[in-house]
């Protein structure tokens, strides 16, 4: 196994690079696994990962239609933020933001999680009553957080207009110093690596098209390339086509498939250090080690698989930066995309069983599933070892949507980017 | 002469106006009609950059919008500076600023630049994913020094003083492009009448033309060119936009294009002009007509100043008039670049060679650079250049016909220039923005726009039609085919004819071979502006990224300002090279928004600051202002928040305006509450299944309070409606909320029970609405009415229609404070009369205007929610303590009904409403305070519910607050305990949520 | 952006003017007392969430007010037809 190291980059260069090994394999996969995961993303990466690592479950594919870490782990604007309003919540992103303080280390592989701290700002009295009642549930869940009134907001992003000439004056934030940005695609890379040194195969280019399922229970997935693989268990982590593979399955889940929006501008020298996110004026922002201004929209409010939204959805968000920020008018956005994010009715995600015995699905992270990506691998891996749902993850079963326990992140919270 | 490169005569510029800019703080000249770019060539400036990573002295490449090195600082003041300017596509104006963007101290001597040949060696791309770990503490420290390194231009410090406009336009054709396939597909579609509007980024229509020396028509092409552009202009149903990109190509064919209005005349718009405008267009059809362009070839140190893509060196010669340098070494792949040699030759200056990588290169412009004494060395290619600053020769090699290997000895060339032409690829990234995937063209080598649902036509280069004959006759063809699909009939539009020459076939070759491996070769760019190079790209391969998605990610490929214009098919190349396959096998590349940079400030327009959002003010609202009100935004509304007097904090405001209201009146602006209008013989029926209590028997001239659930049973709004006549009936709701609610309404009316006849109409502009509360209010609503409204014949919870300071209004007999109170709505536009009426007459009984902080004291004293504040939606009115307002014997399963009755809705424990008293009466809890039951528990502490509503009252003379206990109705006088930030923990007792009045008598009197 | 023809004020308008009011055809169950939990959450909240031909109800929020159902495909987000409130679509998925 190849350690990677300064030292090790310094030896490669006197090779030329010549002799770096490959960062996984490609291999062909066998007829039969102890686990699949259909979906190489990030949380299906990490999943893998953890299985190998944490539950010497070695026997695993992920099979993955395009390539690793091509949809939304590509796509996001890199956040990581620990500071959700429920205990359910709190503790899941918290469990994640864990597992990223040394992520780089466990893998070996710099993830550049750079904990540059996050502000959530309030614009009215109830927005400043939803972060007193947020910060106050982090503080005795464990999560660091504190409450900033607009001067002390100034003080930390001095580009940011704290005036009362913005139309919503900006009345204080949330802070949480923990949180921050890592570098998305080497998240996915990291645990791809991490996962194929410890013998899980990584199989690219190749849909699954159907689950196989005797009486109620899976036993394998039929794929474009490679035909029937067979498996005890198979983890579907999809996020945006859960609600394809769901019907695959034989059942509907309480998803919708959304296009959410980001952009960034052309690369400045820095001048914004912290994450910056307001959801009254409806803009988030924070400026890459490259320089770009990477910057969230907004969810389009119709279903599409497009990877690309509605252009008003663009305008709104970068008048949004423009009024928190006005120094940025002359600043120039160079590109735009989409995503696709399965959202669930109450901002929080699915981790469950489901219909089919030994099928289990990690879905529903709607637009906030990259600052959970190693906490949601971490549990769903547990689950899927055990048999048995992760304490962490218990509650986030698709079925509390009959019995109606939901954990209803937006009602409170807000944004739940 | 200062500008050692200028020629003469010829060009596009205006000799005769000069024009002064800076550069990097020394001044220079130049002429109307130059770019940036032009004007520092024809100067002599080679250095204009330094590279991201490896801080290499960059030179300008292109001529256009694929440029990636001349990235520019633009402006004279803070306020005005505009990063990353493409110098390419700056016009030149007196007066301009600009300056490199990297290099320290500055970009001719560059400290960096020496980390980067030393350093660049352990900078192999990834570097920094496999370094930069240990220790963990570290990492802030490494990353601030890669911060260092970040971003090309700065952002300003200071705000924006341009303005932008936006403007929404329809089309039948949209023209993207003003090449000769733009300009032929315009002038058909207009001369068949349909509704053109054609766009092109640059400041002159004509594309490739405007550096052509043909002639179309048997003119100069330049003089056809005005001559089409003279009857577009003239055609009224013609929209002719120069300096403008359509720069996004969006879902059902709707297109933005930024136009540049007085960038190229001064750092900021003269006169208060607007800076830059956008056009949102929705058209009915799109022709692409967005050309080419012009790959260079990968070879070694290809980035050393004075290597240049071939085309642009001919632009700058035929356009600007400048030679970008005295020896010139052309390298191509086809016959199309030895144009650049014969326009450098006719310049007179100094061609050492033509470098053509085929074997056999025939063609007339083969003939014509031979017959200028031209040398032209077949079958060979540069495979690398010396110089570092300026190039000052090339190596030249033959290599194999397939361009794998070099196949013999490698000659030394003397040069400063390198051209070099690796043919051309289309300009399809507007045609990939719906999500068309591109395709891949082994006989044009580049990728066409693939299969799209957008009503799109294409012509010329972007249909890898290079020619000017083809892309005329295209332009026509498109421009005819678009009159046919909006139905109008086909003119005869006669295609001009030109001159130039036919072409042989070109060469596939995109990474030129050296004869060491790539990874020891000279670094070999593929994409400059983030140092990719081939070895990286390679690597990349190596080590696995076989996806192109991959290369790019790893590499940076295409991640620059440029988008990989130049660079992408090069890469894509290389990559398919190293994994053994083809170039459509390795992927394709798919083009985002936006083609070019967009101004944030034109995308946002005038939607900022107090456009924002709208301000929506009641009738009332300046006798506000001028009473010295503070506002609390609630919606889009401007509500007074209190009313200090001189001197006071706000608590003495508050405490002052709660006792007013108690003891004698206290007056609230009411009016930005929902009011729907609900009229139809079902409107009862409809009430009774959108509301959780009964409405079957409210007679008229009553009022009641009713609570509006989702259908898991959650709160989501409440307000009193009233009954106005049998079927008449007016909702008010949360001010927030009106919006949402009636929306609520008519999807359940229209899509759930369309056989109910109810009417909803918005009425809450229409109505002023004033609140008088407090035990004086009967006495002065006598005052400035003739109707009774005694205690006996105006009962709590009626309304009556009366004549109030002698304006017809609807006065209810409500209380949101517990005091005897009446509502009176007037029409609007005679709040303000009724409104100092109620203040003449209300002076004697001390009458005090108060705000929603008062009003939310007032009614919390009385244990009243506010949805939105004590409802979060999660929470039934069972968890609210509000039984009292569900009916569930209503025969019809009102919305909520069943959402209520889950299995988790009806669990005991569930956090419920209570009222909070601390034990220390002087403490007022924070709201959003965290209760808990044992203060002693280690965190994670188990908490029982948050603080929803906390004041001090002034007329309890205590704290007082409302807040959720998990099982808190059963918990009555128990003990609850809140950990707070600062690290107090406040005792406090449950209690009933009731603290003032609990029976209601103040209200009855 | 979308261009969606409103089948009320006969005129197509921009996407600006309406808003997704979600998956079209969803009946309230007629005795939603009778319902167990099970059918009311998924009365509530499953939905089918297509990646292709979908049925969904707009409203014509800035205009007439009136809700109506479009036919569109979630990828190429084509609108392939627009039909009345009550009515059935005539273009369904396979």
């Amino acid at each position: 196994m190849q350690q990677y190291s300064g030292f090790g980059l310094l030896k490669h260069s006197l090779s030329h690079h010549e002799n770096w090994q490959r960062v996984w394999r490609n291999p062909t996969p066998k007829k039969k696994y102890d686990v699949i995961i259909v979906g190489g993303g990030g949380h299906g990466l990490a999943t893998a990962y953890y299985l190998a690592k944490e539950h010497n479950i070695t026997n695993v594919a992920v099979i993955e239609k395009g390539y690793l870490g091509g949809g939304n782990t590509a796509r996001n604007t890199t956040i990581v933020r620990s500071n959700y309003l429920w205990d359910e919540a709190g503790r899941l992103y918290e469990h994640a933001m864990k597992l990223w303080e040394g992520l780089s280390q466990d893998l070996n592989y710099n993830v550049m999680f750079s904990q540059r701290g996050c502000l959530n700002l309030g614009h009215t009295l109830q927005d400043m009553r939803d972060i007193e009642r947020r910060v106050n549930a982090n503080r005795l869940n464990g999560i660091d957080g504190e409450v900033l009134d607009a001067k002390q907001v100034n003080e930390i992003v001095p580009i940011l207009d704290c005036s009362d000439n913005a139309r919503y004056p900006v009345m204080g934030a949330s802070w949480q110093p923990r949180a921050g940005v890592a570098r998305h695609d080497a998240v996915a890379w990291g645990f791809a690596r991490g996962a194929d040194m410890r013998g899980v195969d990584l199989i690219q280019q190749t849909e699954v098209l159907d689950f196989i399922i005797e009486d109620g229970t899976v036993t394998g997935v039929k794929t474009d390339r490679y035909g029937d693989i067979m498996a005890d268990k198979v983890g579907c982590v999809v996020a945006g086509h859960s609600g394809v593979m769901a019907a695959k399955a034989g059942f509907e889940l309480p998803l919708e498939s959304h296009p959410l929006q980001a952009l960034v501008s052309e690369p400045i020298k820095p001048i914004l250090d912290t994450v910056v996110m307001s959801n009254h004026v409806h803009g988030y922002a924070s400026q890459s080690d490259k320089g770009d201004l990477v910057i969230g929209a907004g969810i389009d409010s119709y279903l599409g698989y497009g990877q690309r939204g509605s252009y008003p959805t663009i305008e709104h968000t970068v008048q949004a930066i423009v009024e928190m920020f006005p120094i940025f008018s002359r600043v120039r956005m160079n590109r735009q995309w989409g995503g696709i994010v399965d959202t669930c009715p109450d901002a929080c995600p699915i981790i469950s069983k489901t219909p089919v015995k030994n099928l289990y699905f990690n879905c529903g992270w709607g637009t906030g599933g990259f600052k959970a990506t190693p906490g949601s691998g971490n549990v769903f891996a547990a689950s899927l070892a055990k048999g048995e749902m992760h304490e962490i993850a218990e509650p986030f079963s698709m079925f509390r949507f009959h019995n109606g326990a939901l954990i209803d992140e937006h009602g409170a919270a807000g944004v739940a980017h | 002469m200062s500008q050692k490169n200028r020629l003469q005569s010829g060009g596009r510029i205006d000799r005769s106006k000069p024009l002064t800019f800076t550069y990097n703080g020394k001044q220079y000249e130049g002429f109307a009609g130059d770019t940036l770019a032009s004007a520092l060539l024809a100067n002599g400036v080679d250095l204009i950059g330094r590279s991201f990573k490896y801080s290499r002295p960059r030179g300008i490449v292109a001529a256009g919008a694929e440029e990636p090195n001349a990235i520019m600082q633009l402006g004279a003041t803070e306020a005005t500076q505009v990063p990353n300017v493409r110098a390419t596509q700056q016009e030149l104006f007196s007066g301009l600023v600009s300056s490199a963007t990297n290099g320290w101290p500055s970009v001719e001597n560059d400290v960096m630049g020496l980390v980067g040949k030393i350093g660049g060696k352990m900078m192999p791309p990834g570097f920094y994913y496999k370094t930069f770990m240990y220790p963990q503490s570290m990492w802030e420290t490494y990353e601030t020094f890669i911060r260092k390194a970040a971003g090309l231009g700065r952002s300003p410090k200071e705000y924006d003083p341009d303005i932008y406009d936006k403007v929404n336009q329809h089309a039948d054709v949209v023209v993207v492009g003003a090449g000769p396939a733009g300009l032929l597909a315009a002038q058909t579609a207009a001369r068949g009448g349909a509704r053109v509007i054609i766009a092109d980024e640059q400041n002159e229509f004509g594309g490739s033309l405007l550096s052509s020396k043909e002639s179309v028509d048997g003119k100069a092409a330049h003089a056809w060119v005005a001559s089409v552009v003279k009857e577009l202009e003239a055609n009224e149903n013609v929209i002719v936009l120069p300096r403008s990109t359509v720069n996004g190509y969006h879902d059902h064919n709707f297109l933005t294009i930024h136009e540049r209005l007085t960038d190229h005349i001064a750092d900021r718009a003269p006169n208060g002009q607007v800076r830059q405008r956008y056009h949102r267009v929705r058209a009915k059809w799109v022709v692409l007509a967005t050309g080419a362009h012009e790959r260079p070839l990968v070879y070694g140190n290809n980035d050393v100043p004075g290597c240049m893509v071939a085309n642009a060196v001919s632009t700058y010669i035929n356009r600007y008039g400048v030679v970008p340098g005295n020896e010139l070494v052309l390298m191509t792949t086809n016959d199309n670049a030895y144009r650049t040699a014969i326009d450098w030759h006719d310049a007179g200056r100094k061609v050492q060679a033509i470098v053509d990588t085929r074997k056999n290169p025939t063609g007339a412009l083969v003939e014509a650079a031979r017959e200028r004494g031209i040398t032209v060395i077949a079958g060979s290619a540069v495979i690398d250049v010396q110089g570092s600053k300026r190039v000052t020769g090339v190596s030249v090699a033959p290599i194999s016909e397939d361009g794998s290997k070099v196949t013999g000895s490698v000659k030394k060339l003397s040069a400063d220039t390198v051209a070099s032409s690796g043919g051309w690829s289309p300009v399809i990234h507007l045609s990939c923005h719906t999500g068309s995937k591109p395709v891949w063209n082994e006989e044009v080598l580049g990728f066409l726009p693939g299969k799209t649902v957008q009503k799109q036509l294409t012509a010329g280069a972007i249909n890898g039609t290079f020619n000017t004959a083809g892309a005329l006759e295209e332009g026509k063809k498109a421009g005819l085919e678009a009159l046919e699909k909006l139905g109008l009939s086909a003119v005869e539009v006669a295609v001009p004819a030109t001159t130039e020459q036919k072409e042989s076939k070109p060469m596939a070759l995109f990474h030129v071979p050296h004869t060491k491996p790539t990874s020891q070769a000279p670094k070999q760019f593929v994409d400059y502006q983030n140092d990719v190079t081939a070895a990286g790209i390679e690597l990349a391969c190596r080590e696995g990224f076989e996806s192109i998605e991959h290369v790019k990610r790893y590499t940076a490929m295409g991640f620059g300002t440029d988008q990989g214009k130049l660079g992408n098919i090069n890469g894509m190349a290389v990559a398919a090279k190293v994994l053994n396959q083809s170039i459509p096998e390795t992927g394709t590349t798919i083009f985002r928004p936006n083609y070019t940079p967009i101004t944030f400030g034109a995308i946002a327009g005038r939607d900022c600051k107090d456009l924002f959002d709208p301000e929506r003010y009641s009738a009332m609202h300046k006798w506000h202002l001028e009473h010295g009100a503070k506002f609390e935004d609630v919606g889009q509304w401007k509500r007074p928040w209190y009313f200090p007097k001189a001197g006071e904090s706000m608590q003495q405001a508050l405490d002052r305006e709660c006792l007013a209201t108690r003891e004698s009146i206290g007056i609230l602006d009411a009016s930005t509450l929902g009011k729907i209008d609900i009229q139809g013989k079902d409107a009862r029926e409809f009430l009774g299944r959108v509301y959780s209590n009964a409405w079957a028997k409210l007679p008229v001239g009553k009022c009641r309070y009713g609570l509006m659930l989702k259908e898991d049973g959650m709160v989501f709004d409440d307000g009193v409606t009233s009954c106005l006549a049998e079927n008449h009936f007016l909702m008010t709701t949360t001010s927030g909320g009106a919006a949402t609610v009636l929306n609520w309404l008519e999807f359940y009316h229209q899509t759930e029970w369309p056989e109910l006849e109810v009417y909803f109409t918005s009425v809450t502009d229409h109505w002023a609405t004033m609140t008088i509360s407090g035990p004086n209010s009967r006495k002065l609503l006598e005052e400035l009415t003739d109707a009774d409204v005694s205690k006996d014949s105006f009962k709590f919870m009626d309304w009556k229609p009366m004549t109030v300071a002698g304006v017809p209004a609807r006065v209810f007999r409500i209380s949101f404070t517990g005091e005897l109170s009446f509502e009176i709505n007037v029409q609007a536009n005679y709040g303000m009369h009724v409104w100092e009426k109620l203040f003449e007459h209300g002076e004697k009984y001390d009458l005090t205007p108060y705000g929603t902080e008062t009003m939310h004291i007032l009614r919390a004293e009385k244990g009243f929610i506010i949805a939105g504040q004590d409802t979060d939606g999660s929470v039934h009115p069972y968890d609210l303590g509000m039984g009292w307002a569900v009916s569930m014997n209503k025969p019809f399963s009102f919305i909520g009904k069943r959402g209520m009755q889950r299995e988790d809705c009806v669990r005991a424990e569930r956090k419920q409403m209570v009222g909070i008293k601390t034990i220390d009466p002087n403490i007022v809890l924070p709201e959003g305070a965290q209760g808990v039951f044992d203060p002693t528990a280690p965190i994670p502490m188990p908490m029982v519910g948050h603080i929803s509503s906390s004041y001090w009252s002034a007329c309890l003379g205590r704290s007082i607050a409302l807040g959720f206990v998990k099982g808190g109705l059963d918990k009555m006088g128990e003990k609850v305990y809140y950990p707070l930030v600062d690290g107090r923990i406040v005792e406090a007792e449950i209690c009933s949520p009731i603290f003032l009045d609990p029976k209601g008598e103040r209200q009855n009197v | 952006m979308f261009y969606i023809y409103c089948p009320y004020c006969g005129e197509h308008r921009e996407e600006e003017e309406f808003h997704n009011h979600g998956q079209a055809h969803i009946e309230r169950p007629k005795d939603p007392d009778s319902c167990t939990d099970e059918e009311w959450g998924n009365y509530m909240f499953f939905r089918k969430n297509p990646k292709g031909l979908h049925h969904e109800i707009w409203v014509h929020a800035a205009g007439c007010r009136k809700f109506f159902n479009v036919t569109r495909h979630t990828v190429t987000y084509e609108i392939k037809e627009v039909y009345k409130m009550g009515e059935q679509p005539k273009v369904v998925a396979e």
